[in-house]
């Protein structure tokens, strides 16, 4: 259940803009410090943060930098000495910030960063797109994926259960516009709730401290760079299982489950499932629910949550279940594929019965992905299944190459 | 499900209005969503704001193409665009606009307010421009029983304390009172 159905069990509910949720989450996080620079559609998350200090005098400390470089300077700083660190960016920001987003993940510090999704450019370009939150997990660092405001506001408290339990910073993706500039309502916990699933005076061993005094990322031999690399890697691994962990104590203090690393939507009898992540999951979940209606398809939604740790697990045992698996990409990776299908297909190579895998690629840019877009998809998949259609290495959804023409016409 | 579509101009509120709607019709029990279109807004420009109301929670988010209301914030727009595009048969729309646009043909009904003038006389302006958001909601809720014009004036005065809550009461409660439905041959 990701929004709030039960109208009766409802404290404290406000309307609010995706945003605005996770400057929410971010002061009942009782976070120290920030990081703040602008770029569309992150900057009313950084500007509702100080309008709460300035207002409310909240105990953060925001730091307004000259760049994204920056930004995650302060953050990384913060982190170091044991505080509490947040800062959010999207799209050319997190390019520009990419060197220290490695730094912090390789240096183990649990930042918490909101990557509102944003295509980029060449050309300019403000529309939504999953390929800059999807850079991260190449970085070291955990990448969540909420779908609506009341999840967004939640998976910022888990990802700092996360990232304290873990040592791995957390990016916590979502969709730009669709979902930062949308209004829903949400439900705000008790600050009670928060204060103990989020402690903040635990043990910190790794904060620097002038009275015993250390450094953190100083230079290494080769001898030791592949282990610190393997740890990494392991402890994202084996987070599978934690990220199910959190979303279940959540679920038993606030009453919302998202499923862990998956939320799985009508998948118990499906012979059909499309792979989707953040706000459009609804969208298919509708398309899922029409093509049951409309031609009798046994059709779900696989709504990935976490895609580091990638949840390999928990896919192979839903790829024992159906038949075949549309992965549907909002972003991709030039001349292969959609990123995830790429993952998809790694992850259930293994398997001896593996279903088809087929990658789509659409809405990049911000172009719009509707319900009839899922029920296609839903559609090829069965005539897949029943091997009335190829499967191919890629296929596009919404793709008109004449409006290129046109355009060029029209100029 | 209830889709609507705001047009306006940048600076007259509608996204303000597609955001208040969805508070209102929480507070009725309902539940809704609202959202701007997406580009880089700028004063004076064509903008759209959508929102959807439901008796369940809602999580569609693709656009709004075939809207059940089209609310127009600013007459001129419609020689600038198609407002009544995708309109769903006998759809309503609602325009602030101190005269009958004849030439608007489309299957549903119109319900026309001079929203501008009023908030002229209350001196709701900010940098030059009559905000009419508050004041076509009024109309919004006579013309549908999307919301109640009770909901929407304590909405108003949640979002705005003092005098400039009670002058946006105000001017929805006049627009409220003021709107009417045009009699059309079709």
């Amino acid at each position: 259940m990701s929004i709030i159905e039960d109208k009766k069990s409802l404290s404290n509910v406000k309307v609010v803009t995706a945003n605005e949720a996770v400057a929410l989450a971010v002061k009942c996080a009782k976070v120290d410090v920030g990081g703040a620079y602008p770029i569309s559609p992150q900057t009313s998350i950084m500007e509702y943060l100080t309008k709460y200090i300035e207002t409310e005098n909240i105990p953060m400390e925001i730091v307004r930098v000259e760049s994204e470089h920056s930004a995650m300077a302060v953050a990384m700083g913060a982190a170091a000495v044991g505080a509490r660190a947040f800062t959010a960016t999207a799209s050319q920001g997190l390019l520009y910030m990419a060197e220290m987003v490695y730094w912090v993940g390789s240096s183990r510090l649990p930042v918490v960063m909101a990557i509102t999704s944003r295509a980029m450019g060449a050309p300019w370009i403000l529309g939504n797109e999953h390929t800059d939150v999807l850079l991260p997990r190449e970085w070291g660092w955990m990448v969540l994926f909420p779908e609506d405001n009341q999840e967004v506001f939640d998976t910022i408290i888990q990802a700092y259960k996360l990232a304290d339990t873990t040592l791995v910073p957390v990016v916590v993706g979502l969709d730009g516009f669709i979902l930062s500039h949308t209004t829903m309502p949400i439900s705000i916990p008790d600050q009670s709730i928060i204060d103990n699933f989020i402690p903040k005076n635990t043990p910190k061993p790794y904060a620097l401290n002038t009275e015993d005094p250390f450094t953190h990322g100083n230079a290494v031999h080769s001898n030791l760079y592949l282990e610190f690399r393997h740890n990494i890697f392991k402890t994202i691994e084996d987070s599978e299982d934690l990220v199910d962990e959190i979303d279940k104590e959540w679920s038993k203090l606030t009453g919302r489950s998202y499923g862990g690393v998956i939320e799985e939507f009508l998948l118990d009898d499906a012979e059909v499932a499309v792979l989707v992540m953040g706000a459009s999951s609804g969208d298919a979940k509708e398309a899922a629910k029409k093509v049951r209606e409309k031609y009798g398809i046994k059709a779900g939604v696989i709504r990935l949550r976490s895609i580091r740790p990638f949840p390999v697990k928990r896919l192979s045992k839903i790829a024992q279940k159906v038949k075949a698996i549309g992965v549907f990409d909002r972003n991709m990776s030039p001349g292969l594929g959609g990123m995830i299908a790429t993952e998809v297909k790694f992850a259930l190579y293994d398997l001896k019965n593996r279903p088809i895998v087929q990658s789509y690629i659409g809405g990049l840019g911000g172009k719009d992905v509707k319900i009839a877009d899922f029920e296609n998809i839903l559609v090829e998949l069965k005539e897949m299944v029943d091997g009335k259609r190829e499967v191919e290495k890629v296929k596009w959804v919404g793709l008109d190459l004449a409006a290129i023409e046109k355009f060029l016409e029209e100029v | 499900m209830i889709e609507i579509k705001f047009l306006g101009r940048g600076g007259q509120g509608a996204v303000t209005a597609a955001n208040l709607i969805v508070q209102a019709a929480f507070k009725e029990g309902k539940f809704g969503l609202a959202y701007p279109s997406f580009g880089a807004e700028r004063r004076g420009a064509v903008l759209n704001a959508y929102a959807r109301i439901d008796n369940k929670p809602i999580n569609v988010h693709q656009q709004i193409y075939e809207p059940d209301v089209v609310v127009v914030l600013d007459r001129k727009v419609i020689q600038m665009t198609n407002v009544v595009e995708g309109l769903k048969e006998n759809g309503i729309v609602i325009i602030n606009t101190d005269k009958i646009p004849e030439d608007l043909v489309f299957n549903g009904r119109l319900f026309i307010v001079d929203a501008t003038r009023i908030c002229l006389d209350l001196n709701l302006v900010i940098s030059g421009w009559p905000v009419v958001n508050t004041a076509i909601l009024g109309a919004l809720s006579k013309a549908t029983d999307i919301v109640k014009i009770d909901t929407l004036v304590q909405v108003i005065q949640e979002n705005w304390k003092g005098e400039i809550g009670k002058k946006n009461a105000d001017a929805c409660l006049k627009a409220y009172n003021e709107t009417y439905e045009v009699v059309r041959v079709i």
